[in-house]
């Protein structure tokens, strides 16, 4: 590493290493943040209590309103050290009643964009049915707002997004991910405990980036943005991805290429994770993060 | 889980509400409130068989720290030293 290199690093912020709040602040223009429903106001899980999980008082979901760049936006972020992610039904409808509320502002002449910070292993066990029933509400949520403003998905690490969660990244606008952060429907734990250790291998830290981490998300053209792990590039480029405002056809209605690319795929004979991109008929991209 | 309750001799009311922390992990989440008379302390632990240490590591805090307020604790596992510092933290963000 050069000394540049090392001045550079140093100035650098990281994003990972803060809380869904901290985040979700460092996103917003100074002074502009605005929290809804936050821990004061103590509507945590009804359901962790009775089965010995001790609760959070937001239910660990942040939602800020503030302004980006001047642009009004509501960041719902998941905290990842609360129940590893997990979307309970009050997290979960936070979210959606956060994308909704946005939504209709939109349709009253207040456009409000929306910025989801997902960290996540999916739903919470301890809530399992009413936590699918509000993963679904946050997808149609997602659909309803991605209409009329941008829904900017940011996967930053280190826990990554999982479970059905993945799905609704898979409906957001743009989809910002960094190289430690990862995306998959079943996470890493799960496949192997399902199909066994020789179909996926959960301590091989290479193989599950090589398939699940954002160089090969990005590279595979399943989210769009690989970016440092520094605030400041973080948020220039989700304001960018704001900017940009709605676009002609999003990534989850190309159904024909998305079709086509599982009709690539050979399941009995695999391309290795780094021919994927090129299967797909991607080209090569350079290497390296953004910004 | 457990639930244990506590109440401490004060006498200097915190300024504002204040809420640090996480129940993630090793730590655990504070919400002070502002309150007349005493320190009130409602602690949530994932942890059980602890109550004495926990009785002996805040009466040791407002020994030190007469702070008039009511405090909800969730707490994921939490060692007596980050107890402290997340006890500090929510009194210094407390002050005017």
């Amino acid at each position: 590493m050069t000394v540049t290199e090392w001045e550079s690093l140093l100035d650098r912020t990281s994003f990972i290493e803060l809380d869904a709040r901290e985040r979700a602040k460092a996103l917003l223009d100074e002074g502009t943040a605005d929290e809804l429903c936050g821990p004061f106001d103590r509507i945590e899980s009804p359901w962790l209590e009775p089965q010995g999980v001790v609760p959070q008082a937001d239910d660990g979901v942040v939602v800020v309103k503030g302004l980006l760049d001047g642009r009004r936006v509501v960041v719902i972020g998941i905290e990842q050290a609360f129940q590893g992610g997990g979307i309970g039904e009050v997290s979960g409808a936070k979210i959606a009643a956060a994308l909704s509320l946005a939504a209709r502002d939109s349709r009253a002449g207040t456009p409000t964009a929306a910025v989801l910070l997902l960290e996540t292993g999916g739903v919470r066990l301890q809530e399992a049915n009413l936590g699918l029933a509000t993963v679904a509400e946050v997808c149609a949520a997602v659909l309803e707002l991605r209409a009329l403003q941008p829904v900017v998905g940011v996967i930053a690490g280190a826990l990554g997004c999982f479970g059905g969660v993945s799905i609704a990244a898979g409906l957001c606008t743009t989809l910002i991910m960094t190289a430690e952060s990862r995306l998959g429907l079943d996470g890493p734990e799960v496949i192997e405990s399902e199909a066994g250790i020789a179909e996926f291998d959960a301590s091989d830290h290479p193989l599950i980036w090589s398939i699940d981490g954002g160089t090969q998300r990005v590279r595979t053209g399943l989210a769009d943005a690989l970016v440092l792990d520094d605030v400041t590039a973080l948020r220039s480029a989700v304001a960018g991805a704001v900017r940009q405002g709605v676009p002609a056809e999003h990534r989850s209605r190309r159904i024909g290429e998305l079709r086509a690319r599982l009709e690539a795929v050979d399941p009995a004979h695999p391309p290795a994770p780094s021919e994927l991109a090129a299967v797909w008929g991607r080209p090569a991209q350079s290497e390296g993060d953004q910004g | 889980m457990r639930t244990l309750s506590y109440e401490f001799p004060a006498d200097r009311p915190a300024a504002r509400r204040s809420h640090v922390g996480v129940v993630g992990s090793g730590d655990l989440e504070v919400l002070m409130t502002p309150a007349n008379g005493n320190a009130r302390v409602r602690v949530r632990t994932s942890v059980d068989g602890f109550d004495t240490v926990w009785r002996t590591v805040l009466e040791r805090f407002f020994a030190r720290h007469r702070v008039a307020a009511s405090f909800e604790l969730n707490d994921f596992g939490a060692t007596p030293g980050v107890v402290t510092l997340r006890l500090r933290q929510a009194i210094e963000e407390g002050r005017a």
